[in-house]
């Protein structure tokens, strides 16, 4: 019965709106971390998706979500004069991580949204599968 | 086998299956950059399944049928969207959204009618309910 597919397609959208979540998370949890070394402060991390059909069907047009990876974003960070700061460089700055929490925010919304359309998807096809084992009954 | 005594029901159930899985594929990657939205044409769909096929001529025995033409199937559109995007991605959810209901109830509807062909052909075999 070709209505599986789906539960592969709306899986791997539900695994890789996980991720984003997961990201999202870690950007926020490092919103305001500093460091007095502008190459070891954190910067914002952003997953990559793309869309795949080679191993799902055979038929063109039904394609699941891929994770191609997680970059950094190249966003500058920062720079803050605090010489007081224990990680404050022979200037006396330390680097600010250039994590958007507005962008951040969004993004968390626009994922989990993303992920409840994709439960929605699973459960009505469950419905439907489980209405056709019943016919003729 | 196919049944005669079911009617058009059975292929359209295929069609509502297809057509269930290509919008699932679109709500799925509603955040892919890139991807294009695509849909199946009910009307393409019905005009093979009532023609009995819908077929290109062929002029020999080794000519093949394109696979768009395959009874059942209906042709594979892409979405024409109302708005644009700044990452090339044309799916709308709330359109999909409509979209995949609409076909949900179908599907449904389309089970109802192969359900009521069956116990008809039931009451036929036995003579009671």
């Amino acid at each position: 019965m070709s209505l599986f597919k789906v539960f592969d397609v709306a899986g791997s959208a539900m695994n890789a709106q996980s991720v984003r979540l997961n990201v999202t998370a870690s950007n926020l949890a490092n919103a305001g971390s500093v460091s007095g070394d502008p190459e070891r402060v954190y910067r914002a991390r952003q997953p990559i998706f793309s869309s795949f059909q080679e191993t799902l069907a055979d038929h063109s047009g039904i394609s699941g979500v891929r994770l191609d990876g997680i970059v950094e974003s190249s966003a500058p960070v920062e720079l803050r004069y605090q010489p007081e700061h224990p990680e404050a460089d022979e200037h006396g700055n330390v680097y600010v991580s250039n994590v958007n929490t507005i962008e951040e925010m969004v993004n968390m919304i626009s994922a989990s949204r993303s992920y409840r359309n994709n439960v929605e998807i699973i459960n009505t096809t469950k419905d439907l599968l489980l209405q056709t084992l019943s016919l003729g009954r | 086998m196919e049944f005669q005594s079911l009617g058009i029901h059975e292929q359209a159930l295929k069609f509502r299956a297809l057509r269930n899985q290509v919008l699932s594929s679109n709500i799925a990657n509603a955040d892919t950059p890139n991807y294009k939205a695509r849909d199946l044409e009910f009307k393409d769909a019905l005009i093979g399944a009532q023609s009995g096929q819908l077929s290109l001529k062929t002029t020999s025995e080794l000519h093949q049928q394109a696979w768009s033409t395959v009874r059942g199937s209906g042709r594979m559109m892409y979405r024409v969207p109302s708005q644009p995007t700044l990452d090339g991605n044309t799916v709308e959810t709330d359109v999909e959204q409509a979209a995949f209901a609409e076909n949900a109830l179908q599907y449904r509807a389309s089970l109802a009618f192969l359900d009521g062909k069956l116990r008809t052909l039931r009451y036929a075999l036995k003579g009671t309910d």
